[in-house]
């Protein structure tokens, strides 16, 4: 009896050894296109047309990256996609007042109002995205950097999420508070936002990535070149892919690193975020 | 008097904007739809004319649509069990183990999903590449001719699913993990107690008790692949020959390359459409499962 258990945690031990061995070999290929194009990124234009190709580049050179903010315009495409980012960090400070009157407050209209909320979860962007270009397009903000962010600058799942999270708090502290003579948005900025630090952390670092990478609304908003994201750059070298993959590479380089940077250093929350998604 | 009215102050800016951006735009949407809009609108409001159904009954005459509703539908048969399945099975070996190894190793399949999507076509459109792409310098090796991976219009619609299904189950993957917490340890162990083995133990166990779960990735996942865009977007620009156009991209080059506003509003609306029934049947046949 005793020998055939030891056996068979054995048997369970190897099982394990071996999945952990086809997982990494999975694991290498989901992150070998990133290892390419970090390798490609670095290499002179004619290596990184070579056939054979080679994993690893012979003469390194930066040569492209040094292109990216001096030939071409990626200076300005950064500054952009940063401003973007910023004003989707003011939506979020909306999203967190919105969260906070559906999770504390009794008042008339809240109930419709949050099943809109619901509600614009499930309406596709491809239904909006005509409207949306029409409406910022009569407000005067096509062309413009907040009407980059506008459309979604506030989104119902977020909202939704602030709720859930807020309504644990407890409303005595909040009376405590009001009983102190502190105003509402004093009592909002001091005790509310600090106690939701945990979900404030997931969806600031969402929020980042998201604006980040947005594409669809720079392309559709922004005509002029001076008002170009990151991303919009990035998709009008795909016309040089024949000509020259290592300025490509670069240029995906510096969009894909500090999202890898922001992965590794908050990892949790993001991974919590995503998490939560599974609530929907 | 200030109480009453603090809730509203907290609760108007969020909401004008959901009402402006994700509200609003449905009605303006359908009121488009009727509409023979297009750029000259913006020149003057008057050369907007109301035309019935009009769009609607060009838009079902057009074999550009069909054939879009057709590669979508391609799309969503190869890439939809793709996906679930593919998550779902690297869930459950990744939940194998707690050791750092095995934590360390998720982070490498969450990557694709936070990365940039224009960033991640360039980087497949240079693999794909015929002449230098790593992939046909790969199928040399064992001497395989030159593969066009995004040219030949079979193969390029399995291509650009590719690109989308690498993409597309890191995040499935975190949904899968996190609802895997959540199946409770004594029933493992008692079914291990009965001499079950591990693969008995998983499909007798774990999977059904993720029933929700894989209900959730699956809906979300035929949705979002009935609004597939991004990948043939910048891979091929929905060619060759419209082999990669999806119905979002059909809607997005009516909408803003021939400027026909009213045209493709009709055709967003249909593409709502179909994704509501689709919803609706799935949670429909999930209540009557629920019955049992």
């Amino acid at each position: 009896m005793r020998r055939s258990d030891r056996s068979a945690a054995r048997k369970t031990r190897w099982l394990t050894v071996l999945i952990g061995g086809v997982l990494a070999a999975g694991a290498l290929i989901t992150a070998f296109p990133f290892i390419w194009m970090l390798s490609a990124s670095v290499k002179p234009q004619r290596e990184s047309t070579d056939f054979p190709p080679s994993v690893l580049p012979h003469e390194p050179t930066l040569e492209y990256y040094r292109m990216l903010f001096t030939e071409l315009d990626f200076g300005r495409y950064l500054v952009n996609t940063l401003a973007v980012v910023a004003i989707g960090m003011v939506g979020l400070v909306l999203m967190a007042m919105a969260g906070y009157a559906f999770a504390k407050f009794e008042f008339r209209g809240k109930r419709w109002m949050f099943f809109l909320v619901l509600a614009t979860m499930m309406v596709p962007i491809q239904v909006t995205m005509i409207p949306t270009y029409l409406i910022l397009n009569q407000m005067k903000l096509t062309n413009t950097l907040i009407g980059i962010a506008l459309p979604t600058l506030v989104g119902g799942f977020s909202i939704f999420l602030f709720r859930q999270f807020m309504s644990t708090i407890p409303t005595e502290m909040l009376e405590a508070a009001r009983l102190d003579g502190a105003g509402e948005w004093r009592t909002f900025w001091q005790i509310v936002l600090p106690m939701s630090k945990p979900i404030l952390a997931v969806q600031i670092v969402l929020t980042f990535i998201a604006g980040w990478n947005s594409f669809l609304w720079p392309l559709i908003i922004a005509s002029d070149q001076k008002l170009y994201t990151l991303s919009v750059g990035l998709s009008l070298l795909n016309q040089q892919l024949a000509v020259n993959p290592s300025l490509q590479m670069a240029a995906a380089s510096v969009m894909v690193i500090p999202i890898l940077i922001v992965f590794v250093v908050f990892q949790r929350f993001v991974i919590q975020g995503f998490a939560l998604s599974g609530l929907k | 008097m200030r109480n009453r009215l603090s809730p509203y102050l907290f609760v108007t800016p969020a909401m004008l904007l959901l009402v402006t951006f994700g509200v609003f735009p449905i009605f303006v949407a359908l009121a488009v739809s009727f509409t023979n809009m297009n750029i000259s609108a913006f020149a003057n409001i008057r050369n907007v004319k109301f035309v019935g159904v009009d769009n609607y009954v060009t838009l079902f005459g057009d074999a550009d649509f069909w054939q879009a509703l057709t590669n979508t539908g391609i799309f969503a048969a190869v890439g939809v069990p793709a996906v679930v399945v593919l998550s779902l099975a690297v869930a459950l070996l990744l939940n194998r183990s707690d050791h750092p190894f095995f934590r360390a190793l998720r982070s490498f399949y969450f990557i694709p999903a936070i990365t940039a999507i224009v960033a991640i076509s360039l980087i497949w459109g240079y693999l794909y590449n015929t002449q230098f792409g790593f992939l046909n310098y790969l199928l040399s090796l064992v001497g395989v001719e030159q593969v066009q991976w995004l040219s030949d219009p079979v193969l390029a619609k399995f291509s650009v699913a590719l690109v989308a299904v690498w993409r597309g189950t890191g995040l499935n993957i975190i949904i899968f993990l996190a609802a895997l917490q959540g199946v409770p340890k004594d029933y493992l162990e008692a079914a291990s107690l009965d001499g079950a083995g591990e693969w008995r133990k998983t499909f007798s166990i774990t999977v059904p008790l993720l029933r929700f779960a894989i209900f959730f990735v699956t809906v979300t996942t035929i949705i979002s692949w009935g609004q597939f865009f991004d990948e043939p977007f910048v891979l091929t620009d929905g060619g060759p020959l419209g082999a990669t156009t999806s119905v979002s991209i059909f809607l997005y080059k009516e909408g803003f390359r021939m400027n026909q506003f009213g045209y493709a509003s009709a055709g967003s609306i249909v593409l709502f459409a179909i994704i509501a029934v689709i919803t609706l049947v799935q949670l429909r046949a999930r209540k009557a499962d629920d019955d049992y």
